[in-house]
């Protein structure tokens, strides 16, 4: 045995600023992407034809020209499916891959033409003549309910005491509502696959996926095989946010089917427009609302409905609409209330997941009644946000009867108040909105509570592939995706903080169906609380063994067996991790395992509107700054300060770089990003050129970002750390509501300005012309 | 006289000489690192120059001088490269060497999520810092304009440019150290001749010279004039239109010159905004807001004035301040040339007084009257690289009794053409200048124009805004009242 010298710890264990473990790789270009991936000799190209109308019936389609195009191998339409077509994830059936008779939104795939290159196949595509018998057409969520369009999915009504008495008892009562848009994911990759057709009905597919496993069983759907056949690979997204959850599997489908249609290897790759046009995005909603409150402003009874775009079929729209009634009361307590959901379908793309799943909107929605109430009794919102937070027994539950045990939301809001000044900056911008004529200021102090677990249980379950090698190096494979928001980073460092090596020591390989087995989506924040556990889990079988092993071998008892930094202490004496291991391999120790993790404690009954859905919350809270300018309603965020709980965090640096992403990811939201359909049922802003995401120079002024540090997960989860992925995104509604308060001042704060969002400059300036006119009436 | 004639294309890419004879005139350099160099670390995320995945470096000699300028690959043909040196990603780091400053900078402020983006960020931060080693945020967002990122929110890059020169100097970069010999490289590569690649309609055509481009083009007025191809890129890349044959223009040095003279500046057709920009800020301050906020800094560097206008675009940033300055363009068919104000050139959605084999020589701004107050504003959803929703460009010159003697309103994205309000010019001539006059010229506003509802603004927005800008620039000035939103809060000094 050698002695070592010990060290303090190890280099990138969990709690420590580790790098993103492909930040080399991201800055050199050299971390590859499906598109990067050497292609097979003889690869082919699909490009997907769309359809040119909202909802129609397709009377004849004339291939003649695009099949006697250059370069063009074939071209598939529903006909070609050999299993079915479908890939509806929550097996609705109203998903083909390929249209089949009647297109139900301008953009749906009807065909894909398959040639030697992406150039040739594209090419082709728009030479394909279809004739369209036009059907009448609902795009928006309210002309769909007018013209008795269906749900796409069985509503959700969550109901607590009763509403009836609450509005009774209330002094108070406001009746309103508000349209909150939807947002495109913009992940800057696009989507792609990459079909490779194997032996007998095995197929290898690398997929731009958020979801490998799904996208297995979709693509297994498709071709009519079973799931062992298929294997889904992916390394790295260039970005996900929702938007590779279900959306990816469409091209890793259509991509599988020419595959094994021509025995050649075949990649899809959308164009951005024909992407932005054909893949859903967040759900627009409409809420409306009826709120009682008593004259200081607590709140009594909310009876709300919120409606969604849903688009043509169902996707995830059910858990979306879900999720945003759970999100409704965000940190207050409703002693009444009512919350229906009402997913209805409409002639555009099927809306899908966008981080915060519906919370934003549920979130966005409640937090507008709290203005409301703020703007009628003449007080700060702060005040009545105080006035209705969560509380002790009596006032902890939520309208899902689920009891809010972790509550924070108090200290963080304190703190923050304390750290931006926010009592003397709002004084200064009521004083500075006194003399200014044309620039007025608003500022806004906004809490967020979120909501972390799938709300469909059984997604709740992860598992972790672990080999340490006989050189003592460790390979780690996990359920999870990377999509740029550090998973593999984190979850490698609970790796080496569990065999105290130094991270370098650990190599995350790409997520495989092959190796790690009926995996749920990377999304609802998920990530790094499941995955980490289950390769925590992993990690602590094969140490057991070496325990044993080494307390066998060595005459120790197992408690003398001690992982310390690099070194396994034996006893009295220590060797390096290596030479460890190179000797439990000498004594047949079993060094790979396969870890799990189900999340305890949750469970949700859907149809009585109860349980306990979540494991716990996650809490935040943003004070933004903003001028208005009130002659052409232009905006800038002047300043924003965040405090932001992450539990005990797993890797600080990570986390901010989610907290500060996704607050301008939010504000996106609520501002510039804006999806626009003309009459015909087209959406106009498909590009960058015309759907304006943040810029560096949209970024508040003044930016502070904090963790609560003194956070701790109550609940055991990894490392006792908090899921970061979705909400922060939500602590952008401060933005929003400081340009509400900048509009506000024209009325002299008197009439709630009901800004819908997003809160273009243009939804700006006719608001602060709706408030002109109001004060001018009074 | 016929200029002589080469059938290659001859550029520097990275550290290699590449000579290509077979070049499609669509062909853009995205598609050629990525497809046929496998150059795969240049990413495409839009495909129209809006995102900046694609971002590399393009140095060319102007006048001698080697500069660097960052430009979208997927909207740069590669037929234009002709005496070029290209210089991607992969050059800034050997394959597990030691990483570039920039690079080691983006990597220690974790200023790169899902990577994507990252190389167009990193060769933008590079092109800045070689420049300007130590920039002010207000330079690095600027620098930042034209690229994309979805993930961090921005901070930790902006971050990453303050502290790269912390970590290498700029002296010690290849680009710089070696910047007299790639030059001299490049030098060798000009042989005068006119370039002529493909076959028959399948053509892309580099002119040796003005008078050369004028014979090439009067003999074939229906080929495609291609300057920067900020906008004929998307054509292709977009609408995958047929634009051949093409002839390029962005290297002819004659076509980017800028001469000042006593009574105003004019401008090259091929001059670019960027390398116009030093030239409008100082004759023309008033300009620096709106030319900061041209497309991102790639679009700038590639994007011409001419292009800008002979493209007839109605919502074209760069016509309703020269309207309103009083510009005029020079055209040019064979040896003729004929000049017109620029507001006649407009004619109609799509038509410009323009002939057939004739192109856009140049554009000529007066210099403002001693006496004279002008501004323009551009109105957009989101500040920076976003196409105006309306543009107003405002010149009056007052007399002795404080009185309207000449006025000029014109806008972009209110009409087919960039357009002057005639009514509100009539409404305010010879009164006095203020808000009664002001309020009487609004309102005739609204017989100046019928706007559209798109999807940038709608027609009752486009009207009230283009009103309040006329308030706007009364305001601005008559009086000291803050009308605008301060740009500079929280900016370290």
């Amino acid at each position: 045995m050698n002695v070592m010298q010990p060290i303090d710890r190890i280099r990138g264990g969990v709690h420590e600023k580790e790098r993103h473990e492909s930040g080399h790789k991201h800055v050199t270009g050299s971390a590859e992407y499906i598109d990067d991936m050497p292609e097979p000799a003889g690869t082919l190209h699909a490009y997907l034809g769309l359809s040119q109308r909202a909802h129609a019936e397709i009377v004849s389609i004339d291939f003649s020209e695009a099949s006697s195009s250059p370069g063009v191998v074939g071209i598939l339409t529903a006909e070609d499916i050999p299993g079915e077509n479908d890939i509806s994830p929550v097996h609705r059936h109203d998903d083909p891959v390929f249209a089949a008779g009647k297109v139900e939104f301008h953009g749906q795939p009807i065909f894909a033409v398959v040639a030697g290159t992406r150039e040739a196949a594209r090419r082709a595509a728009a030479r394909v003549k279809v004739e369209y018998r036009d059907l009448p057409h609902a795009i928006d969520v309210l002309e769909a309910a007018e013209a008795d369009y269906p749900l796409v999915f069985d509503p959700l009504k969550l109901e607590r005491g009763d509403i009836e008495t609450g509005f009774a008892k209330a002094r108070n009562v406001i009746e309103g509502e508000m349209r909150i848009g939807g947002q495109d994911h913009f992940y800057l990759e696009g989507q792609i696959a990459l079909a490779i057709p194997g032996e007998d009905d095995e197929i290898v597919v690398h997929s731009s996926t958020q979801h490998p496993s799904e996208t297995q069983h979709m693509v297994g759907q498709v071709l009519g095989v079973a799931a062992h056949a298929v294997t889904v690979n992916v390394r790295r997204m260039g970005g996900g946010f929702g938007g590779k959850e279900t959306q990816a599997n469409l091209f890793a489908a259509v991509a599988a089917i020419a595959a094994k249609k021509y025995g050649r290897a075949v990649k899809i790759r959308p164009d951005r427009d024909d992407d932005m046009t054909a893949t859903g995005k967040r759900h627009d909603f409409h809420v409306g609302y009826r709120i009682g409150f008593d004259d200081e402003g607590r709140i009594e009874a909310i009876d709300a409905t919120y409606s969604a775009r849903c688009g043509f079929s169902a996707d995830l729209s059910g858990p979306v609409t879900d999720r945003a009634l759970f999100h409704a009361d965000n940190c207050y307590f409703f002693p009444h209330v009512r919350l229906r959901s009402k997913p209805l379908k409409t002639n555009t793309v099927s809306n899908t997941a966008f981080r915060g799943f519906g919370g934003p909107q549920g979130m966005v929605g409640g937090e507008r009644m709290i203005e409301e109430i703020g703007y009628a009794l003449g007080k700060d919102p702060l005040e009545i946000r105080k006035a209705n937070f969560y509380g002790d027994e009596g006032r902890n539950l939520t309208p899902y009867h689920q009891r809010v045990e972790d509550n924070i939301i108090g200290r963080i809001v304190e703190e923050l108040e304390t750290s931006a000044d926010y009592a003397a900056r709002r004084k200064a911008v009521l004083a500075f909105n006194r003399d200014s004529r044309i620039v007025k200021r608003g500022i806004t102090l906004t809490p967020v509570k979120f909501g972390i677990s799938f709300t469909k249980t059984e997604y709740n379950q992860a598992g972790a592939l672990v080999h340490v090698y006989a050189d003592g190096s460790i390979q780690l494979n996990h359920g999870g995706t990377e999509m740029g928001q550090g998973l593999y980073t984190k979850v490698a460092q609970v790796v080496a903080d569990a065999f105290q090596v130094d991270l370098d020591r650990i190599r995350v390989t790409a997520t495989s169906t092959s190796k790690v087995p009926n995996t749920s989506a990377t999304a609802a924040s998920s990530g790094s609380d499941l995955n980490g556990m289950a390769a925590a889990d992993a990690a602590r079988q094969i140490k057991a063994r070496l325990i044993r092993f080494a307390a066998e071998c060595y005459g120790v008892a197992e408690s003398d067996v001690v992982f310390e930094p690099n070194v396994v202490r034996v006893g009295a004496e220590r060797m390096a991790f290596s030479a460890f291991i190179k000797a439990a391999y000498g004594a047949r120790v079993q060094l790979s395992a396969a870890g799990f993790y189900k999340t305890p404690k949750i469970h949700w009954d859907r149809a009585e509107g109860r349980g306990r859905p979540f494991f716990y919350y996650a809490y935040g809270a943003s004070c933004s700054e903003v001028s208005v300018d009130t002659l052409t309603g232009e905006y800038q965020v002047d300043r924003t300060d965040i405090l932001h709980d992450v539990g005990r965090s797993l890797n600080p640096a990570i986390d901010i770089g989610q907290v500060e992403g996704g607050f301008v990811q939010g504000m996106g939201w609520l501002t510039t990003e804006e999806l626009w359909w003309d009459d015909k049922g087209r959406l106009r802003t498909h590009a960058p050129s015309t759907y304006k995401i943040p810029l560096a120079s949209d970024r508040p002024r003044i930016f502070n970002v904090k963790l609560a540090e003194w956070s701790v997960n109550r609940e055991e989860t990894i490392g006792r750390s908090k899921a970061v992925g979705e909400p922060p995104l939500m602590l952008a509604i401060s933005v929003l509501e400081a340009i509400s308060m900048a509009a506000a001042s024209v009325a002299d704060y008197r009439i709630c300005p009901r800004i819908d969002a997003p809160a273009t400059p243009e939804r700006v300036l006719m608001a602060i012309e709706r408030l002109r006119a109001a004060a001018r009436k009074e | 006289m016929a200029a002589e004639i080469r059938n290659t294309i001859r550029f520097l890419l990275n550290h290699e000489f590449v000579e290509l004879s077979d070049v499609s005139p669509v062909q853009t350099l995205l598609d050629f690192l990525r497809l046929d160099r496998r150059l795969r670390g240049t990413k495409e995320g839009c495909a129209e120059g809006d995102c900046g995945a694609c971002t590399v470096l393009v140095g060319h000699l102007a006048d001698g001088q080697l500069k660097y300028e960052t430009v979208n690959a997927c909207i740069r043909f590669v037929g234009s490269l002709d005496g070029c040196h290209v210089v991607t990603v992969e050059a800034l780091a050997a394959p597990g060497g030691p990483l570039h400053p920039v690079q080691q900078a983006m990597v220690d402020t974790h200023a790169s999520q899902c990577g994507f983006c990252t190389p167009g960020f990193v060769m933008s931060l590079y092109g800045l810092w070689m420049e300007n080693p130590r920039p002010t945020v207000e330079a690095i967002e600027r620098a930042l304009q034209g690229n994309l990122c979805r993930c961090t929110g921005y901070a930790p890059i902006i971050r990453a440019a303050e502290v790269v020169s912390t970590i290498g100097e700029v002296g010690k970069d290849p680009l710089v150290a070696e910047r007299e010999a790639i030059g001299r490289k490049l030098q060798a590569l000009k042989d005068g001749k006119r370039v002529v690649v493909g076959e028959g309609g399948e053509r892309s055509v580099l002119p040796a010279s003005v008078d050369d481009l004028a014979a090439v083009y009067e003999a074939e007025p229906d080929a495609r004039l291609v300057a920067g191809a900020t906008d004929v890129g998307l054509w292709v890349t977009k609408f995958m239109r047929d634009i051949a044959p093409v002839i390029h223009l962005g290297h002819l040095d004659e076509l980017r010159r800028i001469s000042v003279d006593a009574a105003g500046v004019t401008l090259g057709a091929g001059v670019s905004y960027t390398e116009a920009y030093p030239a409008i800020v100082e004759h023309f301050p008033q300009l620096a807001e709106l030319w900061n906020r041209i497309g991102g800094e790639q679009v700038r560097n590639m994007g011409t004035v001419g292009g800008n206008i002979a493209n007839g675009s109605p919502i074209g940033d760069t016509p309703p301040p020269l309207i309103a300055l009083g510009a005029s363009v020079t055209l040019r068919k064979g040896g003729n040339r004929r000049s017109l104000p620029l507001e006649n050139f407009f004619i109609d959605y799509g038509k410009q007084d323009r002939q057939p084999g004739e192109f856009v020589e140049s554009v000529r701004i007066p210099f403002l009257a001693a006496n004279a107050r002008f501004a323009v504003y551009k109105i957009t959803k989101r500040l920076d690289e976003d196409i105006s929703a309306v543009c107003g460009a405002f010149r009056i010159d007052l007399d002795v009794g404080g009185r309207v003697a000449d006025v000029v309103i014109a806008y972009g994205g209110m009409a087919g053409t960039p357009k002057r309000a005639t009514h509100a010019e009539a409404a305010l001539k010879g009164r006095a200048w203020d808000e009664v006059s002001i309020e009487a010229a609004a309102a005739a506003m609204a017989t100046d124009y019928t706007p559209l509802t798109d999807w940038r603004a709608s027609a009752a927005y486009r009207l009230l805004v283009a009103q309040n800008l006329l308030r706007r620039f009364h305001l601005e000035t008559t009086g000291t009242e803050t009308v605008r939103l301060d740009r500079k809060v929280g900016m370290a000094v």
